[in-house]
């Protein structure tokens, strides 16, 4: 098993620094993308509110596969070029947002109403209110969830070995057929996405805990 | 246009819902698997028995921080070099089986932590047995509130199936490669059609537990 990791050092690294990188874009584009839906949810126009309710649904019930595939088969056809790297990670974007959005509703509409209305009979607008009174309290009730969902991200990113996006996912698939020994390759692999995701579960669960009861 | 129309002939569409069939079998399958062993590692994490419910607990949570295409690659191509040979179907419910039963675990045992202490200290004190206070006043509380997560999971489940095309098993997204495999035209239509039958066998799920959740609420 030490001979796989030793051998394959350099590739499974760099496998390990594509899964990380793809995850951590696709978190800022899915965290910007999420909350414009998220406020669309909850917008007081009807007009918003359906929209953003549909790309919710739409996407949370359609497997990342698709998504991923649609971008990486479809799009390079008809109009631009793009890698497997960034169909993947544009799919990962895609599908995270509609969670993400989902969470930032729930977290936004925590927030008691009362904050809201008493923000509006002060004078402020329903923007000023939103960005400087109620956004403010929900982003610490939404941290806890917002890291379950990076480490979710970090696990679907293995999507883009469907792609050959050269993640972790990718490079094992590459190393297991190139020494035939699946076994140890996988389970090595296995350890790397371990690394990356356990320390981060345990902490957001001490942080859900630390902040429930605080 | 014309391509939709060729692409949605009796033939493909039949094919596809071969593949869709093989997805819901997949999927009910892990799912009944897994409610089953998921109920019995979240009791035994509830439980507290030391060294025992904290190995359980690792267990646990090694298995969901792993990506499911990994557990799926791990029991098609990698048991086999231990001697440990599965077919295609058999290891595809293995992986999910494996997965979601960590998942489902967790779901229990929060079910269980939401019903109030007072149940099981007053059915101990009418003379019930732990196992009996378990089964009969604890569990069916539990389960109540674990619709909700369950079916969510379940979602999950079904669109994780899409996964094993990787292996070649024979459901709906496999069966849609194929026929745009066949013909350039058809890839826009099947990715449609693979989307809408998605999109529709999840949406329904998800507005049955929210039905069953409504009923629950009002009883």
């Amino acid at each position: 098993m030490l001979s796989i990791l030793t051998n394959n050092y350099g590739t499974l690294m760099s496998g390990l620094g594509y899964t990380l990188l793809s995850s951590l874009i696709a978190l800022v584009f899915s965290l910007i993308i999420g909350t414009v839906f998220a406020l669309m949810e909850i917008s007081p126009h009807k007009w918003l509110r359906v929209i953003g309710k549909l790309y919710v649904e739409v996407i949370r019930n359609i497997p990342l596969l698709i998504i991923t595939m649609g971008f990486y088969v479809i799009v390079p056809k008809y109009l631009l070029p793009v890698d497997g790297f960034t169909a993947g990670t544009i799919g990962l974007t895609i599908y995270t947002s509609a969670f993400i959005a989902e969470t930032v509703r729930a977290g936004i509409q925590s927030v008691a109403v009362g904050q809201m209305e008493g923000a509006r009979s002060v004078g402020l607008t329903y923007t000023q209110a939103m960005s400087q009174i109620v956004f403010p309290q929900a982003i610490k009730i939404v941290i806890p969830p917002l890291g379950n969902q990076f480490i979710n991200l970090v696990k679907n990113s293995s999507i883009l070995a469907f792609v050959a996006g050269f993640d972790l996912m990718y490079q094992g698939k590459i190393i297991a057929n190139a020494t035939f020994n699946t076994f140890d390759t996988y389970l090595v692999v296995g350890l790397l996405y371990l690394i990356l995701t356990m320390p981060l579960s345990y902490l957001m669960r001490h942080l859900e805990k630390k902040w429930v009861t605080a | 246009m014309q391509s939709f129309i060729d692409a949605y002939s009796q033939v493909n569409l039949h094919y596809l819902l071969e593949g869709l069939w093989v997805t819901v079998e997949v999927s009910v399958t892990s799912i009944l698997f897994s409610f089953l062993i998921g109920t019995l590692l979240g009791i035994a994490r509830y439980i507290n028995v030391r060294i025992f419910s904290a190995a359980v607990g690792f267990v646990i949570d090694l298995i969901r921080n792993l990506p499911l295409l990994l557990i799926l690659f791990f029991t098609y191509f990698a048991l086999p070099n231990i001697g440990i040979r599965l077919g295609v179907i058999p290891a595809s419910i293995v992986a999910m089986t494996i997965f979601e039963s960590a998942m489902l675990a967790e779901i229990v045992r929060s079910g269980i932590n939401a019903v109030p202490v007072g149940q099981m200290e007053a059915a101990r004190s009418n003379g019930l047995s732990y196992v009996q206070a378990m089964v009969h006043i604890i569990l069916p509380q539990a389960f109540k509130a674990m619709i909700p997560p369950i079916v969510s999971q379940f979602i999950s489940l079904v669109k994780d199936t899409s996964l094993a095309t990787i292996i070649l098993l024979p459901e709906l997204t496999y069966h849609a490669q194929i026929i745009y495999g066949q013909d350039v035209n058809y890839t826009i239509p099947m990715f449609v059609a693979l989307a809408v039958l998605y999109f529709v066998v999840n949406y329904a799920l998800s507005l049955g537990a929210r039905l069953i959740n409504r009923r629950l609420n009002h009883a």
